[in-house]
Parts: structure tokens; C-alpha cells; sequence
């Protein structure tokens, strides 16, 4: 090198400070938002259209603008009803049963669909074969396999989980292969000059970075395992099999007890909100955040 | 494969050269056929030499580079490397869901260095490039010249000869540039390595090379090269440097001018 430095030290120092200072002006400081705005922001709007739509509803029956409680029960004798299956101790009893079996062909479904996302994903002739049937199996309403699962499987908990199966199987290998092929060319060639080829390329660069698009289709996954199930719960209601919340609402039916029929359908909206807020939303937003992909306004 | 790996990254046997690059052509499968986009090039890069590739659009200097880095093969003719060359992008290509520190470490494990090593290598590296305090930090909480520089640490933590730059700095605001330039040059001396930096910028061409080679574009060929003998530490405002660069300037305007007047 034909260089002299005249101040090696002194020239150093500068460019330390210099860069010291670049970074602190560049660099965004990030808060925690105040609880207070939390709550006025993200929890007061869903419990102020809660209220009043209970409010409404209310109002329909107390000014007899519907006056028959076999078409629309009081909301109180709905929550009379919940109550009562609470103090029996069924209430908890009901959803068991029916959670029970959504997370576990949940999991069934997450075992089978991943290996299957990443084989469409990262195999030409496979991906050419089933790829097409794989999306165009997300848009059959899963309601559809259950008269064939009867008569396969017969009428038990097999026969709901392969309803679970073929209604989240397809979301969950899909939202893989979205994920896969949303992952920037960039990344494979920096991982490939940092040698990460073949597995470890995939292990290390192609499935890390095509998590948020799995998130994704997990969360979809659940949303169809759980309908998938209660199709399933509706139609093959059988006194052997326990009753869970479908169960519980074609009993309802049954009974002509439209107070029950409410009860089932608020339970089986409430408890797949709740999975989902439960699980697969902080899973996605941790998932987002890390990566600086989700923006907090 | 036209690429081989000559063993000399361990120190056993001194190589000759960091890279050498004899009669490399490539041509691409375009809509009128094939295309010729590198023709003949001859180009070697010395044990610690700091050369740029200057060039205008459409000159292939970025083929070259993915050439040389074994990420694409010529079409003719062959390139020795002394092991396999580090790249560095013009996006930072930082893996998001790694820290900082994880991303340099991804780049030892995959390199075989043992787990125990990994951290403190890993912090040595990140105050190499003055992030002693980055760990921890997410890519995106990083600033577009610190994410430079934590790429920067990742291909030092590949410990070839041979640092392979492609536009580097151009995404970057000149400040910024300006303080990587004397980053970039401070760690070339402290490490000894060689490097190859594509730049379609002059100034930064003089400011940092001992030797700056021009090509022509389409198909890109070594059109001409200069030895830069002006002593670092430089500024990007020095008197030497412009005079240069001028000099270099004109030359990169008479190719360009070639192409219109046909």
C-alpha cells in the first residue's frame, strides 16, 4: 500500500465520532404505547358495537318489535341459559369437547400439510400435479366431505377429524407454498454465497423466511378446521360421540329451544375468536414485528 | 464448473492471486437471440489489491461479479478464486428474522466455526465495523448505513481472500457514503484482503482503489486501466482524486458516446 498516514489515531477518533453520531441520528426510538391509548384505541371500539348490538337486540324484544321467543329469545334468557349450563358444569363440558377436537386435527393437519406445502413448494413435478387440485380444494366448502367421511369412516371422532383434515390441510400447505415463493431472490443468493445450498438452504434461508406467509396459513388452517368441525358436529350429532358446541346447537333445533340455539352459535363464534386471539394472532404480529413488517400507528 | 478453488485460504500455499479471470465470456438468451454481455475479459486481482470495475449500465460489471462468486457460470473461459469469495449486495440482504449478531453468526456456522466461537467472533466482528452495541438489534431497527456495516461484518465472518462488493454504498445518502468509503478502507488495510468493487460511480472508483479498470458496455470489455497512486487516507473532495477522476470521467463518456452514434 503506498500510504503515509500522517494521524492514523487522530483520523480514527473522527470518523468513530462521526459514524456514532450518523447512527444515533438515524436510528428511531421506539415506545411502548401508554395503556390508556391501548385501551381507547383497540378495546373500547369492539366492546362499544358489542353493547350495542345487545342494546338493539334488547330493544327488539322489550318493544315487542319481535314478539316471539321462539324466534328471538331476550338476550337475558339467552345468558339465563348459559348460566344455568355453567352452573351444571356442562357448559365447560360442551366446548371441551369440541375445542378437544379442533386443536388436535389441527395438529393432524399441521403434521400432513406442512411436509406437503414444501414438497409443492420445492419440487417442479409435484408442485405441476397438485398444486392446482391443492388451491382449488380451499375454496370447497368442507361441509361437503362430511356425507363421505360418514360413509367411510362411520359416524366417531375419526370421521371428524378427517372432515378437520381435508377443510385445513389445503390452507396450511397453501399459505407454505405462498410463503416459499414470496421469498425474495435476494435472500437465496446471500445465502448461497454464504453457503447455505440444498437442506441447509432450506432449513437456515427458505423456511425461515417464508414464515410469515405459514403464519398466515395456519391462521386460515384454524379458521377452516373449526368450521370444518362444526359442519361436521351439526349433520353427525350422535349421543355416543359427547356433545360439543355443534351437538349442542342441532340439539337446540331439535328441542325447538331457540335460546339454546343462540347459546351454541354465540359459544361457537366466542371460542374461535378467542383461539384466534389466543394464538394465531400474537403468533402472526410477533412473527410480523420482528421483522419490522408490522407498523405501529 | 469453470470455477476452481485454489487451497490456499488456510495459508498453506501463498497464492498468486485473489482472483484471476482469463478470455471470460457470457452471453445471455435474449429476445433477439443470444447476447453477448461479457466478451473476452482478462482480469486478475493481486493477494490484498483493492480493485474497482467502473462501468455504465449495461457493461456487466454485475455478471462479472456473480461470475466470480460462483453464483452463475461463464459461458467461456475460466475464473480461479483463492476459496470462495465473500459478496456484498447494494441492498444489505440482512436476514429479517435474525439480530444483527444471529445474521454474522448464520455466516460462521454455515462456514463450520464450533458454537462456543460463535458469539465472540461474532462481537468481534460487529466492533470491527464499530456496532459493538448491535447484537441484539433487529434489522429494521438499524439505520440503512448500520445495516451496511453488519453486512459488512458478515462477509468478514466468511474469512475469504477475496471481498466481492456490488454497489455497495449506492443506496446510501453521500454522508453515509462518505464515512463507509473510510470504513470500508480502514478495514481493507487492518484485514489484508483483496477486494473487487463494481461502482458506476467515479469518485468513489478513485477514492477507494489502487487500481480501477474501465469496461465497455454491451458487450463489456476491459476498455482501459489506471493505477491510483494517491495516498490514503483520501477524501472524497481531494484535489488528486478530482483530477483523476475527470481524467477517468471522459474516458466513461467516450464509451457512452460510442453507443449513439449507431
Amino acid at each position: 500500500m503506498a500510504s503515509t498516514d500522517t494521524t492514523p489515531a487522530k483520523d480514527g477518533a473522527d470518523l468513530a465520532g462521526l459514524e456514532a453520531g450518523l447512527d444515533a441520528l438515524e436510528t428511531v426510538q421506539q415506545g411502548r404505547k401508554p395503556f390508556r391509548q391501548t385501551f381507547v384505541e383497540k378495546i373500547l371500539p369492539p366492546i362499544t358495537a358489542i353493547l350495542l348490538v345487545l342494546v338493539v337486540w334488547q330493544g327488539l324484544v322489550s318493544f315487542k318489535i319481535v314478539d316471539d321467543p321462539s324466534k328471538l329469545p331476550a338476550p337475558s334468557d339467552v345468558w339465563q341459559v348459559v348460566r344455568d349450563a355453567w352452573l351444571q358444569g356442562e357448559l365447560l363440558g360442551y366446548i371441551w369437547t369440541s375445542v378437544s377436537r379442533g386443536l388436535l386435527g389441527f395438529c393432524f393437519a399441521l403434521l400432513i400439510g406442512t411436509p406437503l406445502g414444501l414438497l409443492v413448494a420445492r419440487v417442479k413435478f409435484v408442485r405441476a400435479a397438485i398444486g392446482p387440485i391443492l388451491s382449488g380444494l380451499q375454496s370447497l366448502p368442507s361441509v361437503a366431505w362430511v356425507p363421505p367421511a360418514v360413509i367411510w369412516l362411520g359416524l366417531n371422532n375419526s370421521m371428524m377429524y378427517a372432515v378437520i383434515l381435508l377443510g385445513a390441510v389445503p390452507s396450511i400447505a397453501n399459505g407454505l407454498v405462498s410463503g416459499v415463493d414470496q421469498v425474495p431472490p435476494l435472500f437465496l443468493r446471500a445465502g448461497r454465497t454464504l453457503g447455505a445450498t440444498g437442506l441447509k438452504g432450506t432449513w437456515h434461508i427458505v423456511l425461515p423466511a417464508a414464515l410469515p406467509g405459514y403464519v398466515a396459513g395456519l391462521k386460515q388452517g384454524w379458521a377452516f378446521s373449526w368450521r370444518s368441525l362444526m359442519a361436521a358436529e351439526i349433520i353427525a350429532s350422535f349421543p355416543d360421540l359427547g356433545v360439543g358446541l355443534g351437538q349442542l346447537l342441532e340439539n337446540g333445533r331439535n328441542a325447538s329451544d331457540m335460546a339454546m340455539v343462540f347459546e351454541a352459535i354465540l359459544l361457537i363464534l366466542i371460542v374461535g375468536i378467542a383461539i384466534d386471539l389466543l394464538i394465531f394472532s400474537p403468533l402472526e404480529r410477533w412473527v410480523l414485528r420482528s421483522r419490522g413488517l408490522l407498523v405501529r400507528n | 464448473m469453470a470455477t476452481t478453488l485454489a487451497k490456499a485460504a488456510d495459508g498453506t500455499e501463498a497464492a498468486t492471486h485473489a482472483a484471476r479471470i482469463e478470455h471470460v465470456s457470457k452471453s445471455f438468451a435474449g429476445p433477439a437471440g443470444q447476447q453477448l454481455v461479457l466478451d473476452d475479459i482478462t482480469l486478475d486481482v493481486a493477494p490484498g489489491e483493492f480493485v474497482t470495475l467502473l462501468g455504465a449500465s449495461g457493461c456487466g460489471k454485475s455478471t462479472l461479479l456473480n461470475l466470480v462468486a460462483g453464483l452463475d457460470r461463464p459461458s467461456a473461459g475460466t475464473i480461479t478464486t483463492d476459496g470462495r469469495p465473500a459478496l456484498m449486495f447494494q441492498e444489505h440482504a440482512l436476514f429479517p428474522w435474525l439480530t444483527a449478531g444471529k445474521n454474522i453468526e448464520l455466516a460462521l456456522k454455515l462456514r463450520g466455526v464450533p458454537k462456543s466461537e460463535r458469539r465472540d467472533k461474532a462481537d468481534e466482528l460487529l466492533e470491527l465495523v464499530r456496532l459493538k452495541g448491535a447484537y441484539g438489534k433487529r434489522v429494521h431497527e438499524l439505520s440503512g448505513g448500520m445495516r451496511q456495516r453488519v453486512a459488512m461484518a458478515r462477509a468478514l465472518a466468511q474469512e475469504s481472500r477475496l471481498l466481492l462488493m456490488d454497489e455497495p454504498f449506492a443506496a446510501l445518502d453521500a454522508i453515509t457514503r462518505d464515512v463507509l468509503h473510510d470504513e470500508l478502507t480502514r478495514i481493507w488495510r487492518e484485514t489484508r484482503l483483496s477486494v473487487l468493487f463494481v461502482t458506476h460511480n467515479v469518485r468513489e472508483a478513485v477514492r477507494l482503489a489502487q487500481r480501477v479498470v474501465l469496461l465497455s458496455s454491451r458487450p463489456g470489455r476491459v476498455a482501459r486501466q489506471w493505477t491510483v497512486g494517491i495516498p490514503h487516507p483520501r477524501r472524497i473532495e481531494d484535489t488528486a482524486v478530482a483530477e483523476l477522476s475527470v481524467e477517468i470521467t471522459e474516458e466513461l463518456r467516450g464509451e457512452i458516446r460510442r453507443h449513439g452514434q449507431h
